[in-house]
């Protein structure tokens, strides 16, 4: 392997029943500033049935090539058939990089990709960059179960292959008037002993979450007043696809069951994002929930404790900013 | 019917704490135990030998400490052990990783091997379909039901919104989800068993048909340039303004986290 | 002599510890506010073959012994002690009596289904005339052809009514004494075999404790338990190798009460610091783990005499008296360093204190434990 007759930042586009997931546009904003680093270009791999409409949308949001399979045999994700048709295109195209989502699809493709093209793969990254001096590839991801970051390098095989965390990178603003090749990619596929059949497609029935394992905590305290206000902080929760906790007086108060409540004496939660509103912050509430990833706090009284560890603090009435939150919330996410 | 299960022992990531004052990992007594994934991989192997009369080897690659989780893999109720082990294996990548497992493997006969999903040291999910290429077998990621029917396996595949029940011919290769099911106990006297009746091999570097190109710091692909920690939380800012400051406040900062 | 557990007892070891965090922990509280027997753990606890531990393979047992069903009883009542006395007088009392003292078709029959996994025991010795003096046996068992009938009453007893069978004792010749006394076996369910009330009680709220109400009661004549008149002897070695078992039970409790207390110290701050930096905390402290230590290696000296099939009612004795009393003084002082917190339920130091009492009492109070083994140093 020549490593020098590598070039291009290729991406894959996941494609879902016909609709492109969002990690795919995400991914083709991040390879276009790679490929500016590294003076080349952005082609999209897209592989599906019945999906040649898709080819213009994802020129719209930046591709400057798209490379399509249209085969029956892709209609429904499978590995082996997949696996076939990108590692043909990676053969002929010899990207210097190639980007998928870190998606059930994205996790269980890449590998066998890597597996079967003998080369670097590296998993879940949030950050991806050329380093100025080196032209070298940076692949940072976070290990050890989140506690540390990892930069990894992939110096001595092509292409490089990287799997990205969906929701971190920026896809480009849409335009129409982008222009961008669209090449169809003849393969014909092989069924092999690495095949399996589908019997049947099953669409998900939603289920409970504990608040344990929820990644948005919208949390309510004495200072909610009275029961019915748990209404106010359920639609933030429901706006952020989360679930609703409380401190231990509220439990006492009898407006929620114990299973909602957070600290010493109830359950320790770390979620991506806490809200807490109209808790004060006692010590054994803080002991409870304070290694979440990113408190914000709303209070009246702005000597609360809960400000000591909050990352953002908002001394106000919490029954004013939650609803008006929760509308432009709303509102961001028809965008 | 023989299933091979695959096997790692992990520091236990969710015990591991930060020193507050360098901001590094402390290592030092964090418990190891058996991945999460891999243990509910082993259960369905049991519970299989239960239904079945399914034979359950279990190996893993790993330094010599992974022995001890081998033993309570053989107390929970697999019928034999191999430790996969050398220090011409240590900073092995996925590659590497999944290159000389397969090699091992490819001495042993097998039906199905059942890898778990991923491991909460590494968090790749690499390994099993890795291996299931180097084998030249199908994998199935992601499995949240498995049953067994007459030479293949039926598993419903999980997908963020969907799943897809798969049909896949023996010998196959799956990675199974926590949620597959929840592993049994060892009981005692199963455990006495394990130590005293039941034998765990060892394979060094001779043992592993693998090339010299494919293993450790020299056969992986991908190399660690530097790790470090996630920064530190900065002291919070705290504003008092009106409500729509307020609210135009904070969805800012969520953005800015990617929290919206 | 080696004190350290080697690698399968350091696995059994583990092995009680998850299972006692992850499946008796969460229920501690609700079961000792609610006086509620645990039968959900009770079941799980058979499917694992925990009410099974020292009993030999062959009668479906598990083939361990007496240590490891002792760390098996310390590492639940660290964090349950009722879950830790209905696994002790289930094993050691009934099951324990059967295998010691049973014919092998009464091995077959009633031991069998209770170290498998299929049914609990108890032991019913304890009247409301015969406690420490417990050769003062009221209740009665007179041969009718081929069946014993029984009269009378036993009170306090543990796992009564939850139980499926029972090893009772009863005066078959009263002239005779201590020599009068008999055991039987006899299952729930019996014509004429009946459960008082669940009493209220001071600690290990869970655990059911009831009267055996006996009104010519009908049992067939292959249940008697060893032989005619030798029941006293049963009962005394019986109450020997379940002190072993209480004494685990109370090692658990002060080492749950201590693992607490060490981690409050930690966390709550006054005076600017937390109270772990202040000495009297630490002395306290140093001083609980010495006792508690003192008592543990007591405990394992007896299960090991046991083990070793060598005599060991003193060190039974010696193991449950000391461990009973750094039970009650470790988690009085627990209580007492949570300050007012310690009173507060939901800080469950002030639960394992109340449960610590019943160890100086139940199966030998620890004036009889005095009374054992000065008798011995005496001799």
């Amino acid at each position: 392997m020549n490593i020098e007759d590598y070039k291009g930042v290729f991406t894959f586009a996941q494609q879902v029943h016909g609709e492109l997931s969002n990690v795919s546009l995400e991914l083709i904003g991040k390879a276009r500033d790679l490929a500016a680093d590294l003076e080349t270009n952005v082609s999209v791999v897209l592989l599906g049935h019945q999906i040649g409409h898709l080819a213009k949308e994802l020129v719209a949001f930046g591709a400057d090539r798209v490379i399509v399979i249209d085969d029956p045999v892709l209609d429904e994700y499978r590995t082996e058939p997949y696996t076939q048709g990108l590692t043909a295109i990676i053969d002929a195209y010899k990207p210097e990089i190639v980007l998928f989502g870190a998606t059930a699809i994205g996790r269980d493709l890449a590998p066998r990709v890597a597996g079967r093209v003998h080369t670097g793969l590296t998993a879940d990254c949030t950050s991806l960059d050329i380093d100025p001096e080196k032209k070298e590839f940076r692949m940072t991801r976070p290990a050890f179960g989140g506690n540390v970051m990892a930069t990894i390098i992939c110096p001595e095989f092509r292409p490089a292959m990287a799997t990205v965390r969906p929701g971190v990178m920026v896809k480009e603003l849409r335009d129409d008037q982008r222009e961008g090749e669209i090449v169809t990619f003849d393969y014909t596929f092989v069924e092999n002993q690495a095949y399996f059949q589908i019997e049947e497609v099953i669409k998900k029935v939603s289920h409970k979450i504990d608040i344990t394992e929820a990644k948005v905590l919208v949390s309510g305290g004495r200072g909610l007043g009275d029961a019915n206000c748990f209404d106010l902080l359920q639609g933030l929760a429901d706006a952020l696809g989360g679930e609703v906790s409380c401190s231990r007086a509220v439990v006492d108060a009898g407006w929620l069951p114990k299973e909602h409540q957070v600290g010493q004496t109830g359950k320790t939660v770390r979620p991506q994002l806490y809200i807490a509103c109209g808790i004060s912050g006692a010590i054994q509430h803080l002991a409870g929930m304070e290694e979440a990833d990113y408190i914000v706090a709303i209070n009246k009284d702005p000597d609360a404790p809960i400000f000591n560890v909050a990352d953002v603090g908002i001394v106000g009435d919490l029954h004013r900013i939650v609803p008006l939150l929760t509308e432009k919330i709303l509102a961001e996410k028809e965008k | 019917m023989k299933i091979i299960v695959c096997i790692k022992q992990v520091p236990d990531t969710t015990e591991v704490r930060l020193d507050p004052k360098t901001g590094t990992l402390i290592r030092e007594g964090v418990p190891s135990i058996m991945n999460p994934d891999d243990k509910s991989g082993l259960e369905a192997a049991l519970r299989l030998k239960d239904e079945h009369g399914a034979h359950v080897s279990v190996i893993s690659m790993g330094p010599p400490q992974a022995k001890e989780m081998l033993r309570e893999a053989l107390a929970m109720g697999a019928d034999e052990a191999y430790l996969v082990t050398d220090r011409a294996f240590a900073a092995s990548d996925t590659w590497a990783t999944s290159s000389i497992l397969a090699a091992a493997i490819s001495k042993l006969d097998y039906d199905l091997i059942i890898t778990g999903r991923q491991a909460i040291d590494g968090d790749t999910a690499q390994v099993g379909p890795e291996m299931a290429e180097h084998l030249g077998i199908p994998n199935v990621s992601y499995a949240e039901e498995i049953q067994l029917e007459e030479g293949s396996i039926l598993v419903k595949r999980q997908f963020e919104d969907f799943s897809h029940m798969v049909r896949a011919k023996f010998p196959a290769l799956i990675t199974a989800l926590g949620e597959l099911n929840t592993p049994r106990y060892m009981t005692p006297g199963a455990i006495f068993d394990a130590w005293s009746n039941k034998e765990i091999t060892e394979w060094n570097r001779a043992d592993v048909p693998v090339e010299d190109s494919n293993i450790g710091y020299r056969g992986s692909p991908t190399r660690v340039a530097k790790s470090f920690p996630k920064t530190m939380k900065s002291p919070g800012m705290k504003i008092e303004e009106g409500v729509e400051e307020s609210v135009e406040f904070i969805l800012d900062k969520l953005k800015e986290k990617y929290l919206l | 002599m080696d004190f350290s557990l080697t690698n399968e007892y350091a696995m059994a070891q583990k092995l009680f510890r998850d299972f006692a965090q992850n499946e008796v922990a969460p229920l501690a509280e609700e079961v000792d506010e609610n006086h509620r027997f645990p039968s959900e753990t009770v079941a799980l606890m058979q499917k694992y073959g925990f009410l099974g531990i020292p009993f030999a393979k062959e009668y479906g047992g598990q083939g361990c012994d007496y240590l490891t069903y002792a760390l098996a009883v310390e590492e639940i009542s660290k964090v349950c002690a009722t879950t830790g006395v209905i696994l002790s007088a289930h094993t050691s009392l009934c099951a324990g009596a059967i295998n010691n003292w049973g014919t092998e078709e009464q091995k077959q029959k009633f031991l069998r289904p209770l170290v498998d996994g299929s049914k609990l025991g108890a032991f019913g010795l304890t009247e409301p005339e015969a406690g420490t003096d417990a050769a003062g046996q009221q209740t009665k068992a007179v041969l009718d052809g081929d069946e014993w009938v029984i009269t009378g009453n036993k009170i306090f007893i543990t796992n009564a009514g939850e139980a499926d069978t029972y090893v009772i004792f009863a005066m078959t010749d009263k002239s005779a004494g201590t020599r009068g006394i008999t055991a039987f076996i006899i299952e729930k369910g019996t014509p004429g075999f009946e459960f008082g009330i669940n009493e209220k009680k001071m600690g290990i709220r869970g655990s059911a404790t009831r009267e055996l109400i006996f009104r010519d009661c009908r049992i067939p004549k292959d249940q008697l338990l060893g032989q005619e008149g030798k029941g006293f002897g049963v009962a005394m070695s019986t109450l020997d190798d379940g002190r072993i078992g209480i004494a685990a039970q109370a090692l658990g409790i002060a080492g749950g009460a201590l693992d607490k207390v060490v981690a409050y110290v930690k966390e709550r701050k006054q005076f600017g610091r937390p109270i772990s930096a202040f000495q009297n905390t630490q002395f306290k402290l140093a001083e609980m783990k010495i006792e508690l230590e003192a008592a543990r290696y007591l405990v394992y000296l007896a299960a090991s005499k046991y083990d070793k099939r060598e005599k060991h009612s003193v060190e039974a004795a010696m193991a449950k008296l000391k461990a009973s009393r750094v039970a009650s003084y470790v988690t009085n002082l627990a209580v007492q360093l949570h300050g007012g917190y310690g009173y507060i339920q939901d800080y469950e130091v002030e639960r394992m204190m109340r449960d610590a009492k019943i160890t100086e009492i139940y199966e030998g109070t620890s004036e009889v434990m005095l009374m054992v083994v000065s008798a011995a140093l005496l001799k």
